[in-house]
């Protein structure tokens, strides 16, 4: 089925496309800051639809999810600093980590609801933090530097910087296709009655926690693949990737961009990071911008910018005379 | 006589100080419409919320079918053939009208760690789903968000939702609660003609529609069954005349 032309269609069309194209750009303009700017936005996008699976449509408010860019970060940096390059153990034992993270957190946090579930949560991240910070041989609090990218079969070269833009892109890309065949399934069906009405769902029936802990440990999973992407990115792991206010952008990627809708957590990765970009470039009190521009879409547009694109597409449609 | 297949006896539940269930007993046989009616504050809600499980029982014993399920939680009462529908609206609001009642399909329709297929294109999901919502007149309602419905209309989606997980009973909290006098009636109809395919346990504070529809009716008053009988006999008790003419005390005493 194609989907409709609307303006909202439209807009991610071109985002997309734009990413695709971003490389030849890049090279045409020899821009290399371009597209370091934009393998760091495309990773942490992918950080962000991993956060939406849970938050958006599973409506479970976790402000740890940073710790996951952290795990993923640091079995690729432990890995390579004792001399384990192979790509194929590193991401493999990256995911586990993440997994395994993620299960023993939701175990726990989600039988709590509201505050509690908030707390536990950012109380894991935060441990994951300072435990990595106590680890001398791994660098501690300056972090870890690494020295060689993941090595993978031949050709595939993490250390192209083109090679490695697409291999995000392609990730990406698969990310959101998996988490938009996750939530139509019977198991997303579930995961978002749960969101809309816990006891109804177990008045008709539904044991939601188990359901609830499988999609908690997807996204971290998820995120965790985010965190070995960000570690071969910058050649370097440090505590800060997992420290509290990352767990707060990630959620606000997600906010701005649209909870509750496949992409709409790419488009506020895309938005806050060239915001952030550009407006740095302006003054350096550019949060003082930044931060109105949050509110005003967190007031009038409930949505996110994909909410609002869409409303403004149906504005559009009704006002035209057909 | 067959064992009927509600059983509860000598239940109790109490809140603190408060007693809200005292020492109740009584039996829905197969096929029959009762209703449990009593003034504000009886325990009518108190006495539901126990029968689907999401309050547990201080003492004595539920039986469904012939099991005890006292202490059977509350999605595995559903599964088992109990279907409550809420006294206050509790749907899923931001879902559409058919992803409500498809839900309530697919609790029933195995385990959900089904990751890849579209739900929403699988007909064994679908069609019984449309089929619930044409039972209560819902049908051209179907793909509309469940939010933007009118409060009558909520209160006919939370009965399909119960009738989509193919109750065996139907506990239905106050259905015409808030409604209209012309969406009572369209509800009484509802009811009538749903009575001849389920057992129900029908609280309700329209007596009019009680009257109506009851086989049995049970009276509640502070927490203690004072009479079960006919609509003929409970129209005629005069402990219930009293609870029911103003007189709360005495009928208390």
């Amino acid at each position: 089925m194609m989907p409709a032309l609307t303006l909202r269609n439209i807009v991610v069309g071109a985002l997309m496309v734009a990413l695709i194209l971003l490389p030849v750009y890049a090279q045409l303009a020899d821009d290399r800051f371009l597209m370091t700017l934009f393998t760091r936005i495309i990773i942490l996008a992918l950080a962000a639809v991993s956060l939406n699976l849970i938050l958006g449509f599973g409506g479970m408010m976790s402000f740890g999810h940073a710790a996951y860019l952290g795990i993923g970060g640091y079995a690729v940096g432990m890995l390579a600093k004792e001399g384990i390059m192979n790509g194929f153990i590193q991401w493999p034992v990256a995911l586990g980590a993440s997994a395994l993270f993620a299960l023993i957190v939701g175990a726990l946090s989600l039988r709590t609801r509201g505050v509690y579930f908030i707390m536990i949560t950012l109380a894991f991240a935060q441990m994951a933090y300072y435990v990595v910070s106590g680890i001398a041989r791994y660098g501690g609090d300056d972090g870890l530097t690494i020295y060689k990218r993941s090595q993978f079969f031949e050709p595939l070269n993490l250390s192209n910087k083109t090679q490695f833009y697409y291999l995000c892109l392609a990730i990406l890309f698969g990310a959101i296709y998996l988490v938009r065949r996750l939530v139509n399934s019977r198991f997303g069906m579930v995961i978002q009655g749960a969101r809309s009405n816990d006891v109804r769902m177990r008045a008709i029936g539904f044991s939601p926690y188990r359901y609830k802990l499988v999609a908690f440990v997807i996204a971290g999973t998820l995120c965790g693949l985010a965190g070995a992407l960000l570690a071969n990115h910058t050649d370097f792991v440090s505590p800060s990737v997992m420290y509290w206010t990352r767990s707060g952008d990630l959620i606000i990627m997600v906010v701005l961009g649209g909870m509750g809708t496949v992409i709409g957590p790419v488009i506020g990765a895309v938005t806050l990071l060239v915001l952030e970009e550009v407006l740095s470039g302006i003054t350096e009190y550019w949060q003082i911008i930044l931060g109105p521009l949050l509110l005003l879409v967190v007031l009038f547009a409930r949505g996110g910018i994909d909410g609002l694109l869409t409303q403004l597409g149906e504005r559009l449609r009704r006002g035209r005379p057909s | 006589m067959s064992a009927p297949l509600l059983q509860v006896s000598g239940l109790a539940k109490r809140f603190g100080g408060i007693v809200a269930t005292d020492d109740v007993s009584f039996a829905i046989p197969e096929g029959e419409l009762h209703a449990l009616i009593g003034p504000n504050g009886a325990g009518k809600t108190t006495l539901i919320a126990q029968l689907s499980g999401s309050i547990v029982a201080d003492g004595g014993r539920i039986a469904f079918a012939g099991a005890d399920i006292t202490r059977l939680p509350m999605p595995k009462r559903s599964h088992i053939g109990l279907a409550r529908s809420f006294q206050i609206t509790s749907l899923f609001l931001d879902l559409s009208v058919l992803d409500n009642v498809a839900l309530a399909v697919q609790a029933h329709a195995g385990h959900s760690f089904s990751f890849w297929r579209n739900a929403r294109a699988e007909a064994g999901l679908r069609v019984p789903a449309r089929e619930a919502l044409a039972r209560v007149g819902l049908a051209d309602r179907a793909e509309r968000s469940t939010a933007s419905l009118s409060h009558g209309e909520h209160r006919l989606l939370e009965l399909a939702m119960a009738l989509a997980s193919k109750p065996r009973l139907l506990l239905l909290d106050e259905p015409m609660a808030g409604l209209g006098p012309e969406e009572s009636v369209r509800m009484v109809e509802m009811l009538r003609a749903l009575k001849r395919d389920y057992t129900i346990l029908l609280v309700e504070h329209d007596m009019e529609a009680v009257f109506a529809l009851a086989d049995r009716i049970s009276v509640l008053v502070y927490g203690r069954i004072i009479a079960t009988g006919s609509p003929d006999d409970i129209r005629a008790n005069e402990q219930v005349r009293e609870a029911y003419l103003g007189d709360a005390e005495t009928a208390h005493a």
